[in-house]
């Protein structure tokens, strides 16, 4: 192999390490363990190879390589000895139909192009390795993907499924200040494209909604922060969908579409009546600065009739974009 | 891609070939290779290390691998021929991902769904747990019926006729197109195919198909048609795009997040600019209008013509005051 200190050689003895406790039915003595992996040789010294192993043992139940330390008596009685139990190790012995490995695959590839694909491909191959999968053709043409393009997933994921409390810097909406939060994650939940986590706020002393896009740099643990317990009546999406969803509808406003216009109106709306090139609509709507908004965004095409709010909101809209660009384009009009 | 892979990513990723492998003896290396999503080269290397290997050093102790003449046999290695259970986050993936595919609206194999899921649960015990923390919601925003009719037309390569919204041009579309997928993306689902109206592939939002008729005709696309790259969003500028640069107040700033732009600069009172570049400018427009003065075009100048003029014609038709011609601003 290239060089004895590599990663391939590094590859090479923890591989060894595995099979050759996985292999043992008895724990096997560090200085058996030594003789047995030839990488070990390489040690200069008793305390280089001591410190070798215990980090080799560490990586590999990070792994999730569940290796147990055994006391196996023998010569001196505090000797202890390390093996790898086959039936924790294993993935159990579950034989999927070709049908569900085909509902799996489509799993897999929603992460395909996300942080989570190396894992997604990988956990869809330990399924398949048992046997050579038939090709069912059900579920073409639909193709579903998850996006996790927010830096602060990967570390916020972890948290989670941890329960690790964290502290990050947090950008609020409006004024775009940057506070720092710390946080004992809840749950993680994409809505409408977007990541949100929940938690309860240290600081505010409440539970909060947390977009991802909007954490500012790194995301830390918390070192030694107080063990939590996740409400078991917390459900993410509901709580995401209350704090940053839509309300209830609120009332009717009567607009006026000029013809051919104003289409996502028509769509909402009833006519109620056309006069010339205009149609009177009635269309329902959940909050006054939201229909402002749709309304402005057609410019000459629609007309708010009432409610007078959404209408002077409106033509605030209108005043605000016209007094801003007259600046620009010399106050001609 | 070893160039970054650390020792132990290899080791897991080594624990899962064997297994997949001493179950496909003799499969063709460039097979075996593309399915394991490594190059040929990555696989023999792998197989070279895998070859020195063993429980002990004799020679019957050692993994036997073999891959002369094209094909790779794996042997004598019992200890490690089942596959290590699933990390944490590999069974969060599949869980989340089922979930996630069992709330398609409209979707006919939900009890394969549930039966995988049942199955994957008793193979991971405890990660299940933690997966259940993380949720997504791909159901959003498309009626169950529509989302069948799309998907029964691309498996039965039938022609559709659309009537589409197009809200940028406030326009109901009427168009042919022969589906080649469906595809959910960032929750939104979408149609992709090729638009006899645009001789080109087209992504259609399914929220704004307002009918859809699977047609008796043949809907097979033509040959060069090919399948957008979803990577970077359903949005792909244009080298002859508009380039625009616009100012946000503080109240503005979530346009940056919410559109695709190429750069934002923050100034030390929280106001930024942002650089974009886009086909067609009347989505702007819209935009400008509802920000009421929170967002201001720097260029081009005949976007800043066009808003104020819509601006003031708008105001008419609201009989509203023209408000005394600005006097700087």
């Amino acid at each position: 192999m290239s060089s004895p200190t590599g990663p391939a050689a590094k590859t090479e003895r923890l591989l060894n390490l595995v099979l050759c406790l996985l292999y043992t039915r008895r724990a096997l003595p560090k200085s058996k363990i030594r003789d047995i992996v030839p990488q070990y040789g390489d040690a200069a010294s008793d305390e280089a190879f001591d410190r070798m192993f215990e980090r080799d043992k560490d990586e590999l139940r990070e792994l999730g390589i569940p290796l147990v330390t055994e006391d196996i008596g023998g010569v001196w009685d505090d000797e202890v000895g390390y093996r790898i139990d086959q039936r924790e190790y294993a993935l159990p012995d579950i034989e999927f139909e070709p049908d569900e490995l085909a509902v799996l695959g489509l799993a897999s590839r929603t992460w395909a192009h996300a942080s989570l694909a190396g894992p997604a491909a990988q956990a869809l191959r330990k399924l398949k390795a048992a046997g050579i999968e038939r090709d069912v053709d059900s579920l073409v043409g639909i193709e579903p993907r998850l996006g996790t393009s927010e830096p602060a997933f990967e570390p916020v994921k972890n948290a989670v499924v941890a329960q690790q409390t964290i502290s990050f810097g947090y950008r609020t909406g409006g004024q775009g200040e940057v506070n720092a939060r710390r946080v004992q994650p809840w749950g993680l939940a994409s809505w409408h494209g977007r990541w949100y986590l929940t938690g309860f706020d240290l600081d505010r002393g409440a539970p909060r909604v947390f977009r991802l896009s909007r954490i500012d740099g790194a995301v830390s643990p918390v070192r030694r922060a107080a063990p939590y317990v996740v409400p078991s009546d917390h459900r993410a999406r509901e709580m995401i969908r209350t704090t940053v969803g839509e309300r209830e509808v609120s009332g009717t406003a009567t607009v006026r579409v000029r013809q051919g216009r104003g289409q996502s109106l028509r769509r909402r709306g009833t006519a109620r009546g056309v006069e010339g090139e205009w149609t009177t609509l009635q269309v329902p709507f959940t909050d006054d600065d939201a229909l402002a908004d749709e309304v402005s965004g057609y410019g000459a095409d629609v007309v708010v009739v009432e409610p007078a709010e959404v209408r002077d909101l409106v033509v605030a809209r209108l005043r605000g974009a016209l007094a801003a660009h007259r600046a620009l384009t010399g106050g001609a009009a | 891609m070893s160039t970054q892979e650390t020792a132990t990513a290899r080791l897991a990723r080594l624990l899962t070939m064997v297994p997949w492998l001493v179950n496909r003896q003799g499969i063709d290396t460039e097979q075996a290779a593309a399915d394991l999503g490594i190059s040929v080269e990555q696989l023999e290397t792998d197989l070279r290390l895998l070859y020195l290997c063993g429980y002990g050093q004799m020679p019957d102790e050692l993994i036997d691998a073999e891959w002369e003449g094209g094909h790779v046999f794996v042997s004598n290695a019992d200890t490690i021929a089942r596959p290590l259970r699933l990390g944490r986050d590999e069974a969060l993936t599949l869980m989340v991902g089922l979930r996630a595919l069992a709330a398609v609206p409209g979707l006919g194999e939900r009890d394969t769904i549930e039966r995988a899921m049942a199955k994957l649960e008793a193979a991971t015990g405890a990660s299940a747990e933690a997966a259940s923390r993380v949720e997504v919601a791909i159901d959003e925003g498309v009626e169950a019926g529509l989302l069948a009719d799309a998907r029964r037309a691309v498996e039965t390569h039938r022609r559709v006729h659309l009537r589409y919204l197009v809200p940028s041009r406030d326009e109901s579309t009427e168009r042919d197109v022969d589906p080649m997928r469906v595809v959910n993306l960032d929750a939104r689902w979408y149609l992709e195919g090729w638009c006899h109206r645009a001789q080109d592939t087209r992504l259609f939002r399914m929220d704004r198909i307002e009918s859809l008729d699977v047609l008796d005709v043949d809907g097979t696309p033509p040959a060069d048609a090919r399948l957008r790259d979803l990577d970077a969003g359903t949005f792909t500028p244009r080298e002859d795009d508009t380039r625009v640069t616009l100012r946000l107040s503080r109240g503005a700033a979530w346009v940056a997040d919410y559109y695709p732009v190429d750069s934002v600069d923050v100034a030390a009172d929280g106001s930024s600019t942002v650089t974009l570049r886009t086909a067609d400018t009347l989505w702007l427009r819209r935009l400008l209008w509802r920000l009421g003065g929170h967002a201001i075009v720097v260029s081009p100048p005949e976007l800043a013509r066009a808003v104020t003029d819509g601006a003031l014609e708008a105001l008419a038709a609201y009989g509203a005051a023209d408000p005394a011609p600005a006097s700087g601003r």
